[in-house]
């Protein structure tokens, strides 16, 4: 099982805050599962220009593998400008229409103020519903009033967050024993 | 069609064409060397011939889990093994070559072969050979366009008069040797939507057209669309041959082709394409409308027949050999094809047979 986690954007921290955080109970509760946090701040990610992934050289080559390797997804965001960033939604671009078939993708979004609540409901889902994944149907939104310096204060956001990671893993689980019955089924 | 080198009164065409993939077969974990992958190839174009199979093509890549960089060379082996077999490229990247040095490769090949050679020309679905081979990836599409019409030009007139973006002008030149024929068939690769077959209906070239997977009535509106190009640029339809390209292979059971040739397609799309192929659409391709050619003998002479009924189309190309499939099923596959398949479609298909 391979769990990858994207921090969405290159700029602010509370996104990479609250990932940190999740990252860290996550470790705790499945410390089997090989980890990887891709801090989107830390790599040069060139724009997509159309090719398949495996063409692109390195960074953008490492984040793609990365991520189609991954079996679970926590997707980070910070909302700009009444949607995901840009730097985000290059990610998806770089990769095939198909990339998230078979993968379980879980939702942490931060946000100045609750008025952003429903973007990711209506912009990002929408994204990775297309790419086929498997979503866990809540997401945890944090906003700026649960942060004080670079912490996350409000103790609900890490009963959140743990609940979203037990869901992603539970979703996981279930959808492996789904493909694995039916692919028995096919007796080839 | 005769341009084209091609008879309808015998019936549609069936060849067989590979990618040169080199790929381990994933049910034992070995990859032969690039050496025995290579004359493996040869080797199969030779039973194909001895089958009596109409055309065996090999395509050029330059990526890694590939042996068929320079593709020309093998083909050159094939004509020089092979006695009346049709031989192409499926496809030559005509955008990263000198349409030149093609041209005189492939009017080589057809003078070796006694002109047997044709050639595809396509424009790579993946890009590294750009790089590879110094050129610019944001010029894709401009590369092949002005490279394609060079290509068609020499084709077309001995002395060639020339001028264009990507490499000097040819003044007088004079493209030697010529084909056997005075022209060699040069035939566009498309990818399988109606958006590039298009392209090759206006450029009036006759389309080799790539279908993955999916209904044939879905591959059908690419057909009809070049076909429409085709007539609203004033060429003749009747005249340009549609090839088209798919997975094959045929075993006792449709059941054992599916087990058999599974693990080869979504382990080898892994490795050179970067995601495998799901099981749950390749169970799909038993179905009558699905245009994945795997199944008994039986099973796939009415599928190809009913996709010949849907697109009327002049050549299929099976693809029989990708992921690391050990060479006796390859041989397996071929004694199928030359003793059943083929006279079954050749009956059906020909002008006056008895589908008529």
């Amino acid at each position: 099982m391979k769990i990858v986690g994207i921090s969405g954007s290159i700029v602010g921290s509370k996104t990479k805050t609250a990932l940190s955080l999740l990252w860290e109970e996550m470790v705790k509760a499945y410390p089997d599962a090989e980890h990887v946090l891709l801090d989107l701040a830390e790599y040069e990610v060139q724009f997509s220009d159309g090719r398949n992934y495996l063409d692109y050289p390195g960074d953008t080559g490492y984040v793609t593998e990365q991520i189609m390797q991954a079996d679970i997804l926590f997707i980070g965001t910070p909302i700009f400008q009444a949607s995901i960033p840009g730097t985000l939604k290059n990610v998806f671009d770089l990769l095939p229409t198909q990339a998230l078939r078979d993968k379980v993708a879980g939702i942490i979004v931060t946000a100045g103020s609750a008025k952003h609540f429903l973007v990711a409901e209506q912009q990002l889902k929408p994204i990775l519903s297309y790419m086929k994944a498997h979503l866990v149907p809540t997401y945890v939104f944090v906003e700026e009033k649960d942060f004080m310096n670079g912490k996350i204060i409000n103790d609900d956001v890490h009963l959140r967050l743990q609940r979203l990671i037990e869901d992603a893993f539970d979703l996981a689980e279930a959808q492996a024993g789904i493909r694995a019955k039916k692919e028995a089924a096919y007796d080839f | 069609m005769e341009k084209y080198r091609i008879d309808p009164s015998k019936g549609m065409e069936f060849g067989i064409y590979t990618l040169g993939d080199h790929l381990a077969d994933p049910r034992t974990g070995e990859r032969i060397s690039a050496k025995d992958r290579i004359q493996q190839i040869v080797r199969l174009a030779q039973l194909a011939d001895q089958a009596g199979i109409d055309f065996f093509s090999v395509g050029e890549s330059h990526q890694p889990y590939f042996a068929s960089q320079a593709h020309a060379i093998i083909l050159a082996a094939i004509a020089q093994a092979t006695k009346k077999i049709k031989i192409g490229s499926s496809s030559t990247i005509i955008s990263t070559s000198d349409p030149v040095r093609v041209y005189e490769n492939f009017a080589t090949i057809d003078l070796i072969s006694n002109g047997r050679a044709e050639l595809i020309a396509g424009r790579a679905s993946r890009v590294g050979l750009f790089e590879l081979l110094g050129y610019d990836l944001h010029d894709y599409e401009a590369l092949f366009e002005e490279k394609f019409d060079l290509l068609l030009q020499i084709n077309e007139e001995e002395i060639v008069n020339w001028s264009g973006e990507f490499r000097r002008p040819l003044r007088n030149a004079e493209v030697l040797p010529r084909p056997v024929n005075g022209s060699l068939p040069i035939w566009r690769a498309v990818g399988g939507t109606p958006a590039s077959a298009i392209k090759a209906g206006y450029a009036g070239v006759p389309m080799t057209v790539a279908m993955l997977g999916g209904p044939a009535s879905v591959f059908k509106q690419t057909i009809d669309a070049y076909r429409e190009a085709l007539t609203a640029r004033g060429f003749d339809s009747a005249q340009l041959p549609v090839a088209t390209t798919g997975f094959f292979y045929a075993a006792e059971t449709t059941q054992e082709a599916l087990r058999d040739y599974y693990p080869h397609i979504n382990e080898g799309m892994k490795k050179t394409n970067g995601q495998g192929f799901p099981k749950q659409l390749f169970a799909q391709g038993a179905d009558h409308r699905s245009i994945i050619n795997v199944g008994s003998p039986q099973q796939i002479i009415e599928k190809i027949l009913y996709q010949h009924e849907q697109f009327g189309h002049q050549r299929y190309l099976a693809q029989l050999d990708f992921g690391g499939v050990p060479f006796e099923k390859m041989e397996r596959n071929i004694e199928f094809i030359g003793s059943e398949i083929l006279p079954a479609i050749k009956k059906y298909t020909k002008q006056g047979g008895a589908s008529e």
